[in-house]
């Protein structure tokens, strides 16, 4: 027996990695089961299980990591198929410290499955992954967290506690990041912890990296969504950061800001609603609203996300405009909601809920796109029902004729329960719109002689309806619909005609007794609900018209009192009590006529969508119109705003934070590139895209920033502009690289020396790199003499050692494709405390790319590159108004780029704005006739192309820049360049 | 989040699991077998199904059912973009995204699954990162792995995840630098009865096959670029460049990817390149019917008309159909009633005809609803909506690229009623 069931296990493994013969190994196992029944020892099974796993325990075992590997893929190809294998549990996990990393990887797996079953076990792979917290490779400190907060077991809670709060001070953001994600795990396994991991998540909201925000807010979501206290300080960061996070993130951030910002701000739609006398009461009281700048800041930064490709991104932010933009702003979510559409069918139905509830609140915005929601014969029966109901929400007096003719289409197809569905929205289009209820009701009517049973049965009901409305004027319809009870066969159908004849029988005082009489004869074989409206009907004809119907009457009531239904029992007595008159029967008798015919209200029909909105958007308790487990309210906005001031940041303490973190940087600096680009990816992209190679211009960069935060110090109220671009990388393109340094670098030198007045200079080599030789460099704008396609660099070299330095020189220059450079004649000798100052020239060919280099001495050799801006590229031209005009003629169209700007307070004067704007770009003033206008030309060095500048001021502070140059990619840069000098 | 994952096959058996918090047992995906049968097709089985403890949000793709398992509130979007995105990751590894495919490569699926989600929040779901991560299987990979014995686990870290262009890995170097655009329009349509068309809409999608080394930054200009009405982008795109200068600008993922999809304005009229005229009738008591369909080229830009497929799902009293084409061949598939018609390039000289009798059920009544035909083609080198791409330049890099582009235009749903 035990040979035998080892060859079945073997040949049921070797199938495993291919599962091509599933169910032959799945036979082979119940054959080996059943064989095993009559031997069902505690004992045996285990021994059984034991040889089950025998060949895979010795491959486990054995020194080969190619062994291993094949054991683990067989056991997770096992795990895959929902097939039991914690019995090899200790094999596995003595291999968790392997080397292979694929090995590694499956161990792991195979450890989150079963460690919650295994425990004590489990508890012997924690050391190692205590070790991987340790290892100074980030990806493998990340890994080692995330594996060990997977593990459910509850003994290492505060293992994983401190090993959180250790990962959320990590260096790396990515480590930080796994962190946030260990949150909630720990948090699901012992909610004991959430004042600890309430800290944490509040030191992580504070992140200033992409990496992290998304992961931390979807731990505050599970963890402590009410704390929105926690929001406040974070709220601007948040909104700042949302373009760059990625896709997940996004999702999650938008939720809850919309949550975030129902209990900050003002409803910006006050007077909804409200009616006139209330709202000029309203006006009286208290004063117009004006909306939050923070609230304006959330729904700018998130308007661009409308244009992502993830579905779920688009309605997340649908929602959040839904839910909070001033109703003229809310059209702009339909074209991409309407988008969506086009995508795969689960997505389709999803949006369409959402759709099907906007369109009742806001029914506007969908008109445009009506025929996107024409149906065809090949959509799923659901999707064409919540099309339908789109449809039916959106007809209004304008269109209706054409939804009309549209539904008239749809009642002829093939699928009979969206035949139904569109009667029934023919009925609701009727009885919304008044206009239209005869045609419509005119049309239902021909479709009572449709073949399908179905689809007369829909109508009768829905007819019904709507004869309700206006009963005196159908009779005739009333009459048709009699005479139907003959043919047709669904009970819904046959209880609305009976209840339409007993309600209207005066208005066909002839048909109905004969009604009365067939159904008395067939009442026996009828449906419930049936049975119910004879007896109604009988009721009613007995009281109006007694002498005809009492037998009828008495007949049915006595058909009913002995039917298996309870229901209609009661009611049959209940019915004889009130209308027969009897010594016994009360009061109630007199009223019998006026209980019964009395003026019923005509139903209204509703969508099903109504009133859906309380339910926030997009949520899947709004799709299924039931609370889901975890579900936050949507709260209603408040009637008075709390204080913004809240979300302010105090901005010296940020400073401090800064410095330190340079400090620990500048100390980290000498151990090489690697530690300091772990300290924040932020921080990483801005060295590297200021002066490759360097890497101490940190403390220069870090008075530089000073410089900034200093400055805009004044406006720590107005929220910062949004982060221009998604992107910043190592070898990042010119248009992406962050401009905003050099504007701060002009106040600081000017304050340097007065010889750097009118320019601004960079560093070229710090002090301490250049082991005591510091090398500054800046555009001196004359044209460079040997080669007129050349800019001119002056370059100025300090030697602050105790030693000369000899032969200074430049050295192997590694220009670019067409790039160019002429060298500045060797220094022989370059004195202590000396400077010299010498000229290079540079050909960049327009472009902003680096140009690198070596500085040698005599003794070291130190690798530089020069980048300049863009407005350094080109040269002043001087032209008349009237040639400016002709040039700027010709350059139109695709060439003309034109961008809308404020300007700063201190760019009010027509002198520093032409001295801002020529201190960015290296241009010349052109004489012009309107006082409000500026013009400035000039020439790219290399290839001569025009650059022509216009600056218009418009009232306010605001001001048009418009740059026509046939160099597209400069006038972009160019204009990014000179409103970064004018605005700020 | 997502809480569970199962895999199902149309026959009803649960292929694969998996798992990224405590086990659920395989029982309650019966609730989702339960509304399965009450939907009929499979078109109609609901996306969301509550049960009493979870909710089961489903999609439907290549013949497999992506059922995850929820326990708590979260975005139903979310989960479906998300299934959507693993079914393209096992597309974009094995292929194709099938049973046989995935039963496989189960230890790849099981890894992907692993890398994708962490505790059910999405971790790293761009092509480009897990390919870096686990490398997607080839023959000769797997010929050499069973040989020495390596892995198909990438040795190195995924330095991806780290940098802030996610989707592109570091380091790619091709000897052959190519740039591939594939603009693809898609013309979406009803035309009624008399020929006229009630709806129609261009939809377009631009799908690239990048192939250039280091850290190349494009920018892509359009002629014409007013006629993009709505567009949603790849992540890679820079925004605000888009809406200052219309320019798409970006560091290309490596590989194939989707750059953007696109609408074309809708005051524009569309071009319907095609047009039908068709004679559909039933006689009640013969219990037969006449079909009589030619199909010929509208304003199609002086561009031939070609893989022209007309598709018919007839009605279900319908028997049998006898039929002659005087171009391409026809199938009648009498179990599901669809009538294919494939009739291949459209010449103007002589149009392509369907014609002949069509056999009822006898005694059944006559169907009432004439069937609507769907449409198929496909025009080379054209762009219906006239998108032209200006020009392609790259910034950062030395090398030359070469570059091209390619204009499609297809029926996307185009449907004519009868």
């Amino acid at each position: 027996w035990v040979s035998a069931s080892v060859a079945a296990s073997r040949h049921s493994l070797a199938g495993a990695p291919s599962l091509g013969g599933t169910s032959a190994g799945r036979k082979k196992q119940t054959n080996k089961q059943t064989k095993k029944t009559p031997l069902k020892t505690g004992k045996n099974v285990k021994m059984g299980i034991f040889f089950r796993h025998d060949d895979l325990k010795e491959m486990l075992d054995s020194n080969k990591d190619s062994l291993k590997l094949e054991a683990m893929k067989r056991i997770v190809a096992m795990i895959a198929r929902g097939k039991n294998a914690s019995d090899l549990f200790p094999a596995v996990v003595k291999n968790v410290a392997c080397k292979n990393i694929e090995v590694k990887k499956l161990v792991y797996v195979y450890l989150v499955r079963y460690a919650e079953e295994q425990q004590d076990l489990a508890l012997l792979s924690i050391s190692t992954f205590q070790r991987g917290l340790k290892d100074p490779n980030q990806l493998i400190r990340a890994s080692a967290l995330r594996v060990l907060s997977s593990i459910r077991v509850p003994i290492i809670v505060p293992i994983m506690m401190l090993a959180i709060k250790e990962a959320a001070s990590d260096m790396s953001p990515y480590v930080r990041k796994t962190a946030a994600h260990a949150i909630p795990k720990l948090y699901s396994l012992d909610s004991d912890q959430k004042d600890q991991l309430i800290e944490v998540i509040e030191k992580l909201l504070a992140d200033k990296t992409t990496l992290v925000a998304g992961s931390v807010v979807m731990a505050f979501e599970e963890v402590c969504p009410e704390r929105i206290d926690l929001i406040h300080k974070n709220y601007r960061k948040l909104c700042n950061l949302l373009i760059d996070v990625e896709e997940w993130g996004q999702v999650v951030i938008i939720n809850m800001l919309t949550r975030y910002a129902r209990t900050q701000f003002l409803s910006p739609n006050q007077n909804d609603g409200k009616d006139a006398k209330a709202e000029a009461a309203m006006l009286a009281k208290c004063k117009p609203y004006v909306m939050d700048p923070d609230h304006r800041l959330l729904l700018r930064n998130t308007k661009p996300l409308l244009q992502s490709r993830n579905a779920a991104v688009v309605m997340a932010v649908a929602q959040l405009y839904f839910h909070l933009a001033p109703k003229a702003e809310v059209g702009v979510i339909a074209k991409a909601l309407v988008r969506l559409l086009r995508s795969h069918r689960s997505v389709q139905y999803v949006v369409l809920q959402n759709v099907a509830t906007m369109s009742i609140k806001r029914r506007g915005m969908f008109e445009p796109y009506l025929k996107s929601f024409y149906i065809r014969s090949t959509d799923p029966t659901q999707i064409k029902i919540l099309k339908l109901e789109v449809l039916t929400n959106l007809a209004n007096e304008t269109n209706i004729s054409t939804i009309l003719r549209e539904f008239q289409t749809y009642i002829r197809s093939m699928d009979k329960d969206f035949v139904a569905a569109t009667i029934q929205a023919i009925g609701r289009c009727a009885t919304n719109i008044g206009k239209v209820r005869d045609t419509c009701l005119n049309g239902l009517v021909q479709l009572l002689s449709n073949r399908d049973e179905l689809v007369v049965a829909e109508s009768v009901v829905v007819i019904k309806k709507l004869l309700q409305m206006q009963p005196a004027q159908h009779s005739e319809i009333i009459k048709h619909m009699a005479k139907l009870t003959d043919n047709i066969q669904v009970p819904m159908a046959r209880a609305s005609i009976l209840w339409l004849i007993g309600e209207y029988c005066e208005h066909v005082p002839k048909i109905a007794p004969d009604v009365l009489r067939k159904m008395a004869k067939s009442f026996t074989n009828e449906e419930d609900i049936v049975k119910l409206q004879v007896i109604n009907l009988a009721a009613k004809l007995y009281l109006t018209n007694s002498k005809q119907s009492k037998l009828l009457t008495q007949y049915v009531l006595n058909l009913a009192k002995y039917d298996q239904n309870y229901d209609i029992r009661d009611r049959a007595r209940f019915i004889r009590q009130l209308i027969v008159p009897t010594e016994k029967s009360g009061a109630l008798n007199k009223y019998a006529k006026k209980l019964f015919l009395a003026q019923k209200p005509a139903p209204i029909l509703e969508s099903s969508f109504k009133d859906r909105d309380h339910f926030q958007l997009g949520s899947l308790s709004h799709l299924l119109n039931a609370k889901a487990v975890g579900y936050q309210e949507l709260p209603d906005w408040p009637d008075e705003a709390p204080d913004p001031s809240v979300r302010n940041v105090e901005v010296p303490s940020e400073e401090e934070e800064e410095e330190e973190r340079e400090k620990k940087a500048k100390k980290k600096a000498p151990q090489g590139r690697k530690g300091r680009a772990e300290t924040s990816s932020e921080e990483a992209s801005t060295s590297e895209s200021s002066s490759s190679g360097s890497d101490s211009g940190s403390e220069a960069e870090a008075k530089q920033r000073k410089v900034m935060r200093a400055g805009m110090g004044g406006c720590t109220g107005i929220p910062v502009p949004p982060i221009e671009l998604p992107i910043s990388t190592p070898c990042s393109p010119p248009a992406a690289r962050p401009a905003p340094r050099r504007f701060p670098c002009l106040i600081w030198m000017t304050l340097l020396s007065p010889a750097f007045s009118a320019v601004k200079t960079y560093e070229l080599l710090h002090r301490m790199a250049g082991e005591g030789l510091a090398v500054e460099y800046c555009f001196s704008r004359r044209p460079f003499p040997g080669d007129p396609h050349m800019v001119a660099v002056q370059i100025q070299i300090s030697n602050n050692t105790d030693t000369e330095v000899k032969n200074l020189r430049v050295n192997e220059p590694k220009p670019l494709s067409g790039m160019r450079i002429q060298e500045f004649p060797e220094i022989e000798h370059l004195a202590p405390g000396d400077t010299a100052s010498v000229v290079m020239g540079i050909d960049f060919c327009d472009s902003t790319q680096a140009a690198n280099f070596q500085l040698c001495t005599h003794t070291r050799q130190f690798y530089v590159s020069i980048q300049p801006p863009v407005g350094e590229l080109m040269a002043p031209v001087f032209m008349s108004e009237n040639e400016f005009k002709k040039e700027q003629g010709k350059l139109m169209g695709m060439s003309e780029i034109t961008e809308k700007l404020m300007l700063s307070e201190k760019c009010q004067s027509d002198h520093t704005i032409v001295q801002q704007l020529t201190s960015a770009a290296n241009v010349g003033r052109v004489p012009c006739g309107a006082s409000n206008e500026y013009r400035f030309a000039a020439k790219t060095v290399t290839s001569g192309s025009l650059v022509l500048i216009t600056l218009e001021r418009r009232e306010g502070s605001t001001a048009q820049l418009t740059i026509n140059s046939e160099k597209m990619v400069i006038g972009t840069m160019l204009v990014k360049d000179i409103i970064q000098a004018l605005a700020q | 989040m997502i809480h569970s994952l199962f895999l199902i096959n149309c026959s009803g058996d649960i292929f694969l699991e998996k798992h990224w918090k405590s086990v659920v047992s395989q029982s309650v995906c019966d609730y989702f077998f339960e509304a399965q049968e009450k939907a009929i097709d499979v078109e109609n089985v609901p996306p969301v199904i509550s049960t009493p403890h979870h909710y089961l949000i489903s999609i439907y793709r290549d013949k497999i059912f992506f059922v995850s398992v929820i326990q708590t509130e979260v975005p139903p979007l979310f989960v479906i973009e998300f299934l959507h995105r693993v079914a393209d990751t096992f597309q974009d590894y094995f292929g194709e995204c099938s049973e046989t495919a995935i039963k496989d490569n189960v230890v790849i699926v099981y890894e992907l699954l692993e890398e994708m989600l962490d505790n059910g929040f999405p971790l790293a779901t761009e092509s480009n990162i897990l390919k870096e991560l686990i490398k997607p299987p080839t023959i000769l990979r797997s010929v050499v792995n069973s040989i020495t014995g390596s892995s198909n686990v990438g040795d190195t870290l995924p330095t991806g995840q780290l940098s802030n262009i996610p989707w592109r890995r570091a380091g790619v170097k091709y000897t052959n630098n190519e740039a591939y655009f594939d603009v693809i329009e898609e013309i979406d349509a009803i035309i009624d009865k008399s020929g006229s068309t009630v709806f129609a809409e261009i939809q377009g999608v631009i799908d690239s096959c990048i192939k250039l080394s280091g850290m190349p930054d494009l920018s892509l200009s359009f002629m014409n670029p007013r006629l993009l009405d709505d567009v949603s982008f790849h992540p890679c795109i820079r925004f605000k460049r888009w809406e200052s200068e219309r320019v798409l600008s970006f560091i290309p993922p490596d590989g194939n990817f989707r750059l953007i999809s696109y609408r074309v304005s809708s005051q524009n009229l569309v071009a319907i390149p095609v047009y039908v005229k068709h004679m559909i009738s039933f006689k009640e008591n013969t219990s037969s019917g006449r079909f009589d369909v030619t199909i010929g080229p509208k304003q199609n830009m002086g561009k031939t008309v070609e893989g022209v497929v007309m598709t018919v799902h007839m009605p279900k009293a319908v028997l049998n159909m006898n039929l002659t084409a005087t171009q391409g061949s026809y199938t009648f598939d009498p179990v599901t009633k669809v009538l294919t018609w494939d009739v291949g390039k459209i010449t103007p000289q002589k149009l392509p005809n369907l014609k002949g009798m069509v056999n009822l059920q006898s005694g059944a009544p006559k169907p009432e609803e004439n069937p609507s035909l769907n449409i198929q083609f496909k025009i080379q080198q054209l762009a219906i909506s006239g998108l032209k791409v200006n020009r392609l330049d790259m910034y950062g890099e030395k090398y030359k690229p070469f570059k091209g582009v390619k204009y499609i235009t297809k029926a996307g749903k185009f449907q004519v009623r009868t």
